[in-house]
C-alpha cells in the first residue's frame, strides 16, 4: 500500500474534484505563518512535505489543504522544541473560551 | 549546480523499488517500471536530507523520465502515445 500522500491511481481512478472555494482569512494566515517560519529557518518545503506525509491516514483524509499545513507546522515546531503540544493545546482551549 | 550525471539523454532506466519510512520523491506507481531519460535537469540538494533539516549534500542529479501511460495503468483508456513525464532523482534509478 502506498504511503498516505502517494495518490497516483489510489484509492481509485474516479475523476478528480476540481471545484474551488474562496480563500478564507485563516488560510491566508497559515500561508503567512509558513513564510515566517521559513524566513526564520524553522522549516523548509521538504520538511513541511515530510511532516504532512507523517500524518496517519484518517487524519490526512479529514484535513483540508491548509489544515494539513497547520498540522505539519505543529509537528515541526514540537520536534525542534520551539513549542510543546501542551502549550498549543492550552492556547487552543483558551481561544475556544474567547480569551 | 554542476553535476556529473550517471545516465545520458535517451538512456533506458528502471525505477528502484522500495518504500523506506523516510521522505522520498518516487511514487510507488512507477517503481519497478522502465522509463527513458528525457531531460537532464542538473543536480539539486537532496530532498531526502533537506526533509530532516540536513544540508542536502552531496547534490543529487535530477532527471525527467518518460513512461508510456499504458505501462503504468491497467486498462489505460487513452491513446497509446500518451506519456508520463516525471522528475526522479538519480539515487532512485537503476541501469538496465
Amino acid at each position: 500500500m502506498p504511503k498516505v500522500h502517494d495518490r497516483g491511481g489510489w484509492p481509485n481512478d474516479d475523476p478528480i474534484d476540481h471545484s474551488e472555494h474562496k480563500m478564507e482569512e485563516w488560510e491566508r494566515q497559515v500561508d503567512a505563518l509558513n513564510g515566517v517560519l521559513g524566513d526564520k529557518g524553522l522549516k523548509n518545503t521538504d520538511q513541511l512535505r515530510r511532516a504532512i506525509e507523517s500524518l496517519d491516514l484518517a487524519t490526512y483524509e479529514s484535513l483540508a489543504y491548509y489544515e494539513k499545513w497547520t498540522a505539519a507546522m505543529e509537528v515541526l515546531l514540537v520536534e525542534q522544541g520551539i513549542m510543546t503540544s501542551d502549550e498549543i493545546d492550552a492556547k487552543m482551549a483558551a481561544l475556544e473560551q474567547g480569551s | 549546480m554542476a553535476s556529473n550525471e550517471k545516465y545520458q539523454l535517451g538512456e533506458l532506466v528502471r525505477i528502484r523499488v522500495g518504500v523506506p519510512p523516510t521522505h522520498f520523491r518516487t511514487p510507488e506507481y512507477i517503481q519497478g517500471k522502465q522509463g527513458k531519460i528525457a531531460t537532464l535537469w542538473g543536480a539539486f540538494p537532496n530532498p531526502e536530507s533537506l526533509a530532516y533539516g540536513g544540508d542536502g549534500l552531496p547534490a543529487q542529479p535530477l532527471y525527467q523520465v518518460e513512461f508510456p501511460q499504458t505501462d503504468l495503468w491497467q486498462d489505460y483508456k487513452g491513446p497509446a502515445s500518451d506519456m508520463l513525464l516525471i522528475d526522479i532523482y538519480e539515487n532512485w534509478l537503476e541501469k538496465i
